[in-house]
């Protein structure tokens, strides 16, 4: 069991953060790609499963075809509204860990529900 | 057998087969998190620690209000191509991840004994605590509205919800001819576009219905704070003789019942609709927990975790904190805070240190009419050295020009920030 492994592991952390700690196994935490393309989906929706049909999908993209996207925009290649001055802002290893995560995420929308539709709040 | 004694045998006979591990790990309560305030920065922090401690980490969000309001999209009830309804959304999708949602405001903080009071009674304990208070406006620099009986005629706007309708009822109440004011506090404030996207979104009304009607916007900056020459040429070429600009214009009083904003020089401006966006700082209850220490306005923080410089424990995020270089108090850059927040306090909460370098990114999109839209993006990169985030040179920038296309982008960005924020 992963979690046991867990406690016996960290039985060596300080007092006050043992008791915590017990419940997070090293693996839970988001890994650096997941963080980098979190800086993506405000607009291109949770862990990349977009809403709309204004912007393509993500998630479940073939790695390659993201990549492509994400270093034509970058080298200003391929036009665009806001991706030309955004892609500019990452370095390339950083465009690479971003589309490796997109690429690794189940197609659809797992995960990324929408919300109540607006107007229906109260 | 009773129904009492076979739960009874049934749990000893469990806690057996499951071994002594993890009767130990099922002892320890889960880590808290306690969220405060349920808006674009908070409702997403919550999120995203349910999200990326896998539901290990117990999160609960206080917040009064049933409904979220965006702020962003709201000026379009302004000039009559949305309604507030439109905006408006409950919070039940963060409930499917897992986030108690308690209807109360937080009174005080306790970071001695880690405990949030709630105003309806009671308290709620945390391990940390994630302040997202939005602002407050400081209503002592504008003597006329210091007293709440002074403020029902004259409308801030500026927390989307009743005031904005109320606005709107204003302006469709007001005779063709009329002079719609707008005042511009210094910056920095919530949305450094919003005061000029609130001048085209009158300005576009006023060209279809009253077209006889101005707009006047006395800003206390020297110049437009955001997307100036964009706005200002929009104003010039689709709003000419409809919007004037003002500069250097400091409201420092208002008179309520002639509608006039006074100036630190002693100018003198009525209007047929007074429209005062007040000088903001951190929401209440973070400047009455002592975390508002920069200017006694804004929260400074520790930018790779936004926990307080002030109190260990506590973190802010959103419009509250003091920023980094040209970062906007926007509801996108809150979403961006919330994560690097989440991911630190998953983190720390692991007994891990926190990533080295976090990234940030903003895009902001401003309505010019009902269709046509302007943007602004940028990049932030957490730069060691200098303990901060900086823009990163040679990205970000500006729209050429206003576009339908744009408009599209900017529902679909509206769409995909509340399913992030909230779903």
């Amino acid at each position: 069991m992963v979690m046991d492994l867990g406690c016996l592991r960290r039985v060596t952390l300080p007092g006050a953060l043992l008791a915590v700690a017990l419940l997070l196994p090293q693996g839970v935490r988001a890994d650096d790609g997941a963080r980098l393309a979190a800086t993506c989906t405000a607009c291109h929706g949770t862990d990349g499963h977009t809403l709309g049909d204004a912007l393509p999908p993500l998630a479940g993209q073939p790695i390659e075809a993201l990549l492509a996207s994400l270093r034509a925009f970058k080298s200003g290649e391929r036009s665009a509204t806001v991706m030309t001055q955004i892609a500019k802002g990452y370095s390339d290893e950083q465009l690479e860990r971003i589309a490796a995560f997109f690429a690794g995420q189940p197609e659809g929308r797992d995960g990324a529900a929408a919300p109540a539709a607006p107007g229906r709040g109260r | 057998m009773k129904r009492r004694d076979f739960l009874r045998q049934g749990a000893a006979a469990g806690a057996c087969a499951a071994g002594i591990f993890r009767v130990a790990v099922a002892a320890e309560p889960m880590p808290k998190v306690l969220v405060v305030g349920g808006g674009y920065g908070g409702a997403t922090a919550a999120k995203y620690v349910r999200h990326w401690s896998a539901g290990r980490i117990e999160v609960t969000l206080v917040e009064p209000d049933d409904r979220f309001v965006s702020c962003p999209l709201s000026n379009l009830v302004l000039g009559g191509s949305r309604r507030i309804e439109d905006l408006a959304m409950d919070r039940r999708g963060l409930e499917r991840h897992g986030v108690r949602i308690v209807a109360d405001r937080v009174a005080s903080i306790d970071p001695g004994r880690r405990a949030a009071v709630l105003a309806g009674g009671g308290s709620l304990p945390y391990d940390r605590l994630v302040l997202s208070p939005g602002v407050d406006f400081i209503w002592n620099e504008l003597p006329g509205l210091h007293a709440p009986a002074a403020r029902e005629g004259i409308l801030h706007a500026w927390k989307a919800g009743w005031q904005t309708q109320a606005l709107r009822a204003q302006l469709e109440s007001m005779a063709d001819g009329g002079t719609f004011v707008l005042t511009v506090p210094p910056a920095p404030y919530r949305c450094p576009p919003g005061p000029y996207e609130r001048a085209c979104q009158v300005a576009h009304y006023f060209s279809r219905e009253k077209p006889r009607s101005r707009v006047l916007v006395l800003d206390a900056n020297p110049d437009v704070v955001s997307k100036g020459a964009l706005f200002k040429r929009v104003w010039k070429e689709r709003y000419g003789g409809i919007v004037e600009y003002r500069p250097r214009f400091h409201t420092v009083d208002v008179e309520p019942g002639a509608k006039a904003a006074i100036s630190e020089l002693g100018d003198r401006v009525a209007g047929d609709v007074l429209n005062v966006i007040p000088p903001q700082r951190a929401g209440d209850v973070a400047r009455q927990a002592g975390l508002a220490t920069a200017n006694g306005r804004w929260c400074p923080v520790d930018f790779l975790t936004f926990e307080s410089t002030q109190a260990p424990n506590v973190h802010v995020i959103g419009d509250a904190i003091q920023t980094a270089p040209l970062m906007p108090k926007s509801a996108h850059m809150a979403n961006q805070h919330a994560k690097v927040c989440a991911a630190a306090v998953v983190d720390l909460l692991s007994g891990a240190a926190p990533q080295a370098r976090p990234m940030l990114t903003n895009t902001c999109y401003s309505f010019v009419s009902d269709t046509d839209v302007i943007h602004v993006a940028s990049v932030h990169a957490y730069d060691e050295a200098r303990a901060t985030f900086l823009a990163v040179r040679g990205s970000g920038g500006l729209s050429a020009e206003p576009s339908e296309l744009e408009g599209r982008y900017a529902h679909s960005w509206a769409a995909n920030i509340w399913a992030d924020t909230l779903g």
